[in-house]
């Protein structure tokens, strides 16, 4: 289990004169956010496990700029975009991936116009690729016959589309995929978004994480998956507000998969 | 001569009715055209297709079925029964009587008026469904605070419209005798001819007639209250759907002013005491929206065409959880403003004279702004392809680029990522700790 990581850098890899396959973008929430950290070496283990050949920036990588895009500061953002272009076409990347939706779509959506091209991925559409190739395999094992619900969230459901990767990885795990009564397209924000993880909520009558946890609750889940650090955290705390969280835990996709193959 | 009176009144009724329309419209174009130019050249193919599933084929009203059925029955009886207005104009013109009959003959004119007949009545059942939702069921979406006063009535005078409308139709048929002997076509109104038995043919003749003016008069009211209405939406749904966004939700354009200066100061071998780029600019570009003039033309098209059917707010999880953030009012407001600026215009003969209002703050709050969580719920609820998160965008880009009025916290937020490339107050150097630790 405690098996050391293997997180090789690109500046590692360039001073070999070697390519990754890929680069794993893994954002601030990733590098930084206690929670958000399992999630980043639970998605490692499973590169790792399946021989993937990637690389991270570390040091090198800084914020996409998405909270500030969101919150209004062009400057910003743009600022943020050309700074870590220069980096990601210095070292010649061509396929990136994240575990979070928000750098995800902000790479993917808004580098090109400033001179990013790059393949992106999120991890769920990353981990399904690996899958079909035969280079992963994942046996249901703790997950067989579980409630899972799936949280959309919005940057990958709504914003880019991707509503089936994350629910083909949980229906590998012999689980139990209950949908909500909002899903996919019509799937209910955490509440994060768009800037709103960084400051308090306008004046209302409830929160929505609260209201979000409420319609994951009533699909009565064993276990509410998330593809997205932010929901995450916004789902995790709406249980222990409904004072849940002995009973039912918020996880990653990436997660589920590590712990099905006992990473 | 006194025998071409009706025509001659018809002629001028009806230049009259298209001729202010005519005005409206204009007047509509050159509103929309105070917005920012837009290049939406690209894709016609698919923006062709979009128009033709999204507007003429309905594809998103049906996501809430009842009241998408109800509105495909409203909706495909206006579209059809308009091809008899096509026979009643020309009747009117010409003044002949139903002039479709003889080149058609009985049976295939019997089968059109019998289509419209039925359809006629679906429309006014309908139109008792909708009228029930806006005043009887009380529907949380019809409630908010935005539907209060004109928008409420201006909901319900539309029905009242087409029950006028419908009834018109109806009772011109059931009176008209020479078209209830053919009977062919007259699949409803022979029941309604019988509560005409004991009229004498005069009385007949004179109710046939007053419907069938009053019919054809209602339709060009119609046509001129549509400017004044959300109702707008039937004409400009067509070329809102076609302008509709193409690229994914969640990608936001970036400003190409904005890109400018940042590769100027990116740029080792830039000037940093050279004039502007723009030497011929004479003030710099303002960034992001303060009002509806900073907005581009296809957002102020969007305004027009929002029939304030409520879709976006009842998915906005703001407005869920009580926030004050309604997208609708904020199409609402875009209008109300739009048109504000385009009376200002009339009355100082095309010249923008300052009033001192503009659309944020006066019509649109901070506060509204500040709640979205730009979740797309909105525009992917919209039944005519409307965007009201690209509107909220550029009023937040307004308040933080040109007032650095964004709340507190998230000015903390925004120098982090200044000072050290994360939204909170870690070291960019630690961002590889997680790799090492347990």
């Amino acid at each position: 289990m405690s098996e050391q990581l293997k997180v090789p850098t690109m500046a590692e890899y360039t001073a070999q004169g070697k390519q990754p396959e890929v680069l794993f973008w893994v954002g601030c929430a990733g590098s930084f956010d206690d929670r958000a950290k399992k999630i980043t070496k639970a998605f490692v283990k499973i590169l790792n496990k399946a021989n993937v050949d990637f690389a991270v920036l570390g040091a090198e990588e800084s914020c996409t700029g998405d909270p500030a895009k969101r919150a209004g500061n062009e400057f910003l953002f743009q600022m943020q975009a050309v700074t870590n272009i220069e980096v990601l076409n210095a070292y010649e990347i061509k396929t990136i991936v994240t575990t979070c939706p928000h750098c995800f779509n902000t790479l993917k959506n808004e580098y090109p116009s400033l001179g990013g091209n790059y393949d992106v991925l999120h991890h769920t559409q990353f981990l399904r690729n690996l899958l079909k190739e035969g280079r992963l395999t994942i046996e249901g094992g703790q997950f067989k016959g579980k409630r899972i619900t799936f949280h959309d969230p919005c940057y990958l459901g709504r914003a880019n589309n991707v509503y089936e990767a994350p629910r083909e990885l949980i229906q590998k795990l012999d689980a139990e995929l209950i949908e909500m009564k909002s899903c996919k397209s019509r799937g209910l924000c955490c509440g994060a978004g768009g800037a709103q993880m960084f400051k308090d909520a306008e004046p209302g009558n409830k929160e929505v994480n609260i209201e979000r946890t409420e319609q994951a609750l009533e699909t009565q889940p064993e276990i509410i998956a998330a593809g997205c650090p932010f929901c995450n955290t916004m789902m995790t705390d709406g249980v222990k507000n409904k004072e849940k969280e002995g009973k039912i835990a918020v996880m990653d996709v990436a997660e589920l998969i590590a712990n099905a193959e006992d990473l | 001569m006194m025998n071409y009176l009706p025509n001659l009144i018809f002629a001028v009724i009806l230049v009259l009715g298209i001729g202010v329309f005519a005005r409206n419209v204009q007047r509509l174009i050159r509103n929309i055209r105070l917005g920012k130019k837009v290049d939406a050249s690209d894709n016609k193919a698919q923006r062709w297709k979009n128009m033709a599933k999204i507007a003429l084929g309905q594809s998103k009203m049906v996501v809430r079925p009842i009241a998408g059925l109800l509105h495909i029955v409203v909706y495909v009886g206006f579209v059809i029964i308009n091809i008899e207005v096509l026979e009643i104009i020309l009747d009117g013109l010409f003044g002949t009587h139903r002039m479709f009959l003889e080149p058609l003959g009985p049976a295939v004119y019997g089968f059109l008026i019998g289509s419209f007949e039925i359809l006629a009545v679906l429309v006014l059942v309908a139109v008792v469904f909708f009228w029930l939702r806006r005043n009887a069921i009380k529907l949380k979406r019809f409630l908010s605070a935005e539907m209060t006063g004109w928008p409420k009535n201006d909901g319900n005078i539309i029905l009242y419209f087409e029950v006028v409308l419908m009834c018109l139709f109806l009772t011109m048929n059931a009176t008209d005798m020479a078209f209830q002997e053919l009977g062919s076509g007259n699949v409803v109104s022979q029941y309604i001819a019988g509560w005409f038995s004991g009229v004498d043919e005069n009385t007949l003749h004179i109710i046939e007639r007053s419907a069938w003016w009053l019919h054809i008069i209602g339709i060009l009211i119609f046509l001129n209250y549509l400017y004044f209405s959300k109702h707008l939406h039937i004409l400009l749904a067509f070329p809102n759907t076609y302008y509709g966004r193409l690229k994914p939700k969640g990608e936001f354009n970036n400003l190409e002013a904005v890109t400018k200066e940042v590769m100027m100061m990116m740029d080792p071998n830039a000037d940093p005491f050279a004039a502007s780029v723009d030497d011929n600019e004479d003030e710099p570009e303002k960034f992001g929206a303060s009002d509806v003039m900073d907005l581009n033309s296809i957002q102020l098209l969007n305004a027009y065409t929002c029939t304030e059917c409520g879709r976006c707010t009842s998915e906005c999880p703001a407005n869920q959880t009580g926030k004050k953030l309604s997208p609708r009012k904020i199409m609402m407001d875009t209008r109300d403003r739009l048109e504000e600026v385009g009376k200002i215009l009339d009355s100082n003969k095309g010249e923008f004279v300052d009033d001192g209002k503009q659309l944020l703050g006066d019509y649109v709050s901070h506060e509204e702004l500040w709640a979205c969580t730009s979740c797309n719920a909105c525009v992917e609820a919209c039944p005519v392809s409307i965007d009201p998160l690209s509107i909220i965008m550029e009023m937040r880009r307004y308040l933080v680029m040109e007032q650095s009025a964004a709340p507190m916290e998230l000015n903390n937020m925004m120098t982090n990522i200044e000072n050290n490339g994360a939204p909170w107050p870690y070291n960019q150097m630690d961002r590889l700790n997680w790799a090492n630790e347990k």
